[in-house]
Parts: C-alpha cells; sequence; structure tokens
C-alpha cells in the first residue's frame, strides 16, 4: 500500500495534504492498483474527524490510520515520525508520501532516519515505478533532479502545488482505523513548548491566499508600502515581499515569498518593483496569472509574467488604487 | 560555556540563470561564483553569537571540495575561531553521507577533548534542498533536533529557540547537547571588518579526508525546467495603465463585475 501523510488545519485536511493523496494515488494505480492508506497523526475532535474521513474519501483513501494519543496534541517532529513510522510498518507501505511542507519534510526526514532509508525532497513527478525513478526541484526550483529510489520504502515529499487536488473517480468511505503509538518520552524532548501568536498577518494567510500583492527593491523603503497594503486589501489578499526587503529589515520575514520564505499559488500574483530573481520565482511560479509592475521591460518578472505595466509603482498603484475606488 | 560547530556548504551561487555540466550531473558554476545559503548565513551568526555569549568556542565545518575553504574563511572573518574541512566531492554525497561525516568529526573531537554542545546547520542546502541533514546527523549523535529555528540562546545546559510555526512563533527548550537547523529571518549576518579577515587568514583549518562509506545521492541526472518563450501583454505604461488593469482585474473575476 502507499500511505500519505495527511496534516490538518480548521479547514480539514490541508490543501497541500490533498495535493500529495491526489499525487499518491495517481502513483498507486501505476504501481498496480496498489490501496491508498492515509495517516493522520494528532487527536481529532468528532466534528473534525467526520470532516477529514469525508474529504480522504474523497481523494479514494482506503484505510485512515489515526494515532489517537494526547502527546501529540503539541508537535514534536520526532514523536509524530515515531507515530507515522507505525502506520507504515502496520502496512506495511511500499510507499510513504507527504506535503512538501516544513512539517511533511521534518517528519519525513526523521521517518527515513529511522527507517535507514534513502528520501526525496520536492517530487514533482515520478518518472518510472520500477525502477522507482523521480523528478524532484533542486537549486529552489530553478533545475530538477532525476532521482533514484530503490529502498522500500521509498519515502517522498510532494512539491507545494505540483498537483491540483482532484477528487477520486469513485469516491470511499475510508476504514478508521485508531491505534496507540510507540512515542517515548525521548521522542517529546524537542516538543513546542509555546506558540506565541504575534501576527494577524501571517505566513499562513500569505499561502493560501487568492490575490498576492508583491513588493521589492523598487518600494524603496519601509516607508514605501503604504499604497502596496491599500492594493492588498482593495483585492482582499495579502501582502508578499522579495527577500531583499527582508533583508533590509523593511518588512518581516513571515512575508517573505521565495526559496528561503514561502510558496504561494494565488489566483493572481501581482509582484511591484520586484525583478524576478530565481529566489523569488521558486516561490510565486505556480501563481495562476501574473501581473508585474516594474520600470524595467527586460525584468525576468516582467518577461515571464503573462501581463505588465511599465512604470514606477509608486505612481501606478495609487492610480490603480483610485480606479478601484472609483469603480466599487 | 558552550562550543558550537555550524556547518556551511559551498554551492553555485545561481541568482541568475543556471547551466548544467556536459553530463548533467552537476551545476556548471565556472561564471556564477559560489556561495553559501542565506540560512547557512545566519546559522554562522547565531553560532558566533552563542560563543561570544557563553565564552565557547565556534567551530566552522563543510564536507566539500578543497575549494570549500573559500566558505570556511568567510565564516571565520565574521567571528568562528578554526575550521574543519572534509575532503569530498560533495556531487557524490546523500545527505546520510554528509551526516555521518559530521558526526565522525563532532566524536573524534570529543575524544580529543572539545564537545560541541549545539551544532547549527541551514534548514536545507540551497542546492539539493534534501532537508535530511540535521535530522541524520542528530539520530547519529544521539541528540534531539529542532528545525525551522530563527532564533537561539543557550542558557546553561539548556537552549532556548524560536521559530515560524503555521499559528505563529514557536518556542522551544530543550537540554544540551542539541542539533538545530537553521531558518533564515531572525538574526542579520554581520559583515566582515578588516581584522576579522586579517584573523580568518590565519586562523587553523583542519582537512580530514572522508572514510565514511557512501551511500550516495541517488542522482540520476539533473534537468532543466522547460524555458517558456515570453508571452507578456504590457497593458500599457505609467499611471495611465490603471484602466486596463482594473479591466483585467475583473475579467479574471478578482474584483465584482
Amino acid at each position: 500500500m502507499i500511505l500519505v501523510l495527511v496534516e490538518t488545519d480548521a479547514q480539514g485536511a490541508t490543501l497541500v495534504s490533498r495535493e500529495a493523496l491526489t499525487f499518491a494515488r495517481e502513483t498507486a494505480a501505476r504501481l498496480g492498483d496498489q490501496p491508498l492508506h492515509a495517516a493522520v497523526v494528532a487527536p481529532l475532535d468528532e466534528s473534525m474527524a467526520t470532516l477529514v474521513m469525508k474529504q480522504l474519501g474523497e481523494q479514494g483513501v482506503a484505510v485512515v490510520h489515526t494515532a489517537d494519543d494526547e502527546r501529540l496534541t503539541t508537535y514534536a517532529a520526532a514523536a509524530h515520525a515515531a507515530a507515522v513510522v507505525d502506520a507504515v510498518k502496520a502496512g506495511p507501505a511500499r510507499m510513504l508520501v507527504a506535503a512538501g511542507t516544513p512539517r511533511g519534510n521534518e517528519v519525513l526526514a526523521h521517518v527515513a532516519t529511522r527507517l535507514e532509508v534513502a528520501m526525496a525532497a520536492n517530487v514533482v513527478a515520478v518518472d518510472s515505478v520500477e525502477p522507482l525513478v523521480v523528478t524532484r526541484q533542486v537549486l529552489g526550483g530553478s533545475a530538477l533532479e532525476e532521482m533514484r529510489l530503490d529502498d522500500t520504502v521509498a519515502v517522498l515529499s510532494v512539491a507545494g502545488h505540483a498537483c491540483d487536488p482532484e477528487p477520486a473517480a469513485v469516491p470511499t468511505a475510508p476504514e478508521r482505523v485508531g491505534y496507540t503509538p510507540s512515542v517515548t518520552d525521548q521522542d517529546l524532548v524537542a516538543r513546542v513548548a509555546r506558540t506565541e501568536v504575534t501576527v494577524v498577518d501571517d505566513t499562513a494567510a500569505l499561502t493560501g491566499a487568492r490575490v498576492v500583492v508583491g513588493a521589492g527593491r523598487g518600494a524603496g523603503g519601509p516607508d514605501g508600502f503604504k499604497d502596496l497594503l491599500e492594493l492588498t486589501e482593495l483585492l482582499g489578499g495579502a501582502l508578499g515581499v522579495s527577500r531583499v526587503v527582508t533583508s533590509l529589515g523593511w518588512r518581516p520575514h513571515h512575508e517573505q515569498v521565495g526559496q528561503t520564505g514561502s510558496r504561494i499559488a494565488p489566483d493572481l500574483y501581482v509582484p511591484c518593483g520586484i525583478s524576478g530573481a530565481i529566489q523569488h520565482w521558486a516561490g510565486c511560479q505556480s501563481a495562476k496569472t501574473i501581473l508585474a509592475i516594474n520600470t524595467d521591460r527586460d525584468a525576468p518578472m516582467v518577461t515571464k509574467a503573462h501581463y505588465a505595466v511599465i512604470g514606477d509603482l509608486h505612481e501606478i498603484v495609487p492610480a490603480i488604487n483610485e480606479e478601484l475606488r472609483r469603480r466599487k | 560555556m558552550a562550543n558550537v560547530l555550524v556547518c556551511v556548504k559551498r554551492v553555485p551561487d545561481t541568482a541568475g540563470e543556471v547551466l548544467l555540466s556536459a553530463d548533467g550531473l552537476s551545476v556548471d558554476a565556472r561564471h556564477v561564483g559560489y556561495t553559501v545559503s542565506p540560512h547557512e548565513e545566519c546559522a554562522v551568526e547565531l553560532a558566533t553569537q552563542v560563543a561570544e555569549a557563553t565564552g565557547g568556542k565556534a567551530t566552522v565545518l563543510s564536507v566539500g571540495s578543497e575549494d570549500a575553504v573559500e566558505q570556511l574563511r568567510n565564516a571565520l572573518a565574521v567571528g568562528c575561531a578554526d575550521g574543519v574541512l572534509v575532503e569530498a566531492d560533495a556531487d557524490l554525497l546523500g545527505p546520510a553521507d554528509v551526516a555521518a561525516a559530521i558526526a565522525g568529526v563532532v566524536r573524534e573531537r570529543e575524544v580529543g577533548g572539545l564537545s560541541y554542545d549545539l551544532v547549527l546547520l541551514g534548514n536545507d542546502a540551497a542546492d539539493t534542498g534534501d532537508f535530511q541533514v540535521p535530522v541524520r546527523l542528530a539520530y547519529a549523535l544521539g541528540r534531539p533536533v529542532l528545525t525551522g529555528i530563527s532564533t537561539c540562546e543557550v542558557q546553561g545546559d539548556r537552549l532556548l529557540a524560536r521559530g515560524d510555526g503555521p499559528d505563529g512563533t514557536e518556542v522551544f527548550e530543550l537540554p544540551l547537547p542539541a542539533v538545530v537547523a537553521v531558518m533564515e529571518g531572525g538574526v542579520s549576518p554581520r559583515y566582515p571588518s578588516i581584522p576579522g579577515r586579517m584573523k580568518a587568514k590565519r586562523a587553523p583549518v583542519e582537512t580530514i579526508a572522508l572514510t565514511a562509506p557512501r551511500q550516495g545521492s541517488g542522482r540520476v541526472r539533473l534537468k532543466l525546467p522547460p524555458s517558456q518563450p515570453s508571452s507578456v501583454e504590457i497593458l500599457g505604461e505609467g499611471p495611465e495603465a490603471a484602466p486596463a488593469v482594473v479591466d483585467l482585474l475583473t475579467r479574471i473575476g478578482v474584483v465584482g463585475r
């Protein structure tokens, strides 16, 4: 069977976990109709469990392994990995898949180490199943690597937005198998002691936004964001910035889009004053439509965009804001 | 007093276009130069801060070719006291090999009387992006590990660390020794001073040949994503383009009709 580690948030199974399920389901079909199992590692209350089981049924999951242990409520990668290893062995799974999120990659790295197998991070495609060769993102997505995975179990994370979460042709009513994971005290040493909720517009808001307004060096300084924030608000979106902006301390790091920041996949991305270095492109290339605003019509961000306006963002953005207000 | 080992990787500086070698097994970096990941620059800064705050020593380590001494000297110029080069062809190594090589150095130095309370690494290498070396290293050493950490400080025999989580800033408190993977964003790497650069030239760098068995990276080949010809539609120039922009936003359904 193929096992998928499913992460949850307030909306149930996360978007990227559902993408990973679709990816795994298509791979399972190529491996000769392997059954698709899911592992949910954290106690779920009843209403959440009902929602998650329904979402996993839409993805064609046959069995959901739920690690019911209060000690997993607080995140500790080693403890979550211990619970995943239990589910892998119960199968036994021939492939373990997770979303390529910070936690997905972290837990998989623990699992792969515990099972003494290789792991492929940020996979975008399965090239062949016998032998198993996958293509994954390297160099922040500016190059791809074909990698062979000879171990059983094959451990891989799926790059965010590598595929759309398509429902299965035939939905299932998954069987729920609860189990007590073999978590030790040592596995809990590096758990989250507490969470400080300091920001309203956090990273999650950025990665899930339908519209993202981007700002780069062209903003000019820490005071250059007023019009951009107004445009963000008028479009009901989130602000994302380039690495230059966070490095210079103009905006906080959690707003960074790119290889060392967040990956976004909005319907519309409006990068303003961003030249479009590979580091940034790695984080925004999944946007459906890109409208670049830049003084340089030869900037990579402009040539890679679908639409562009050439000129100074400090003149163009206020004009767009005014036009938006006028038409409301 | 806390001694810190910080690990850096020499990688091609691919801010612009990426070229591959003729055999497709590595990046051709002859025309772009080399650097380390921003995560690692922050790890070096944190290593220096912890060593300064506790009166300990910061050592910088790299697994790579002899050219990686350049990256070691850069870290020595901003506060690390000594360097270790584990000489190997990094392109042939997988994350388990790199972790084993680092673990070997930590153990050898411990036998020699220098124990590293904290090992810092970047969250993921800028080139291979495996997200595994810190975790595999921690298991090899039997230590707890944190990833995605922005700031950390040593308080006696404990570590206090912070990182961005899905619901806000996550705080960790754990006993030393530990392994920590650092994420950019918590500290600003300092610039080297002239005396710092002078000191770096004289600082000791020990070179060790890699003896650990090789598991490999599984790499078949590298390839470049298909290049898309530019199909950008220029909506206009300057503020006069605003109506065309709002027309577009309406057309794609981002604003109401």
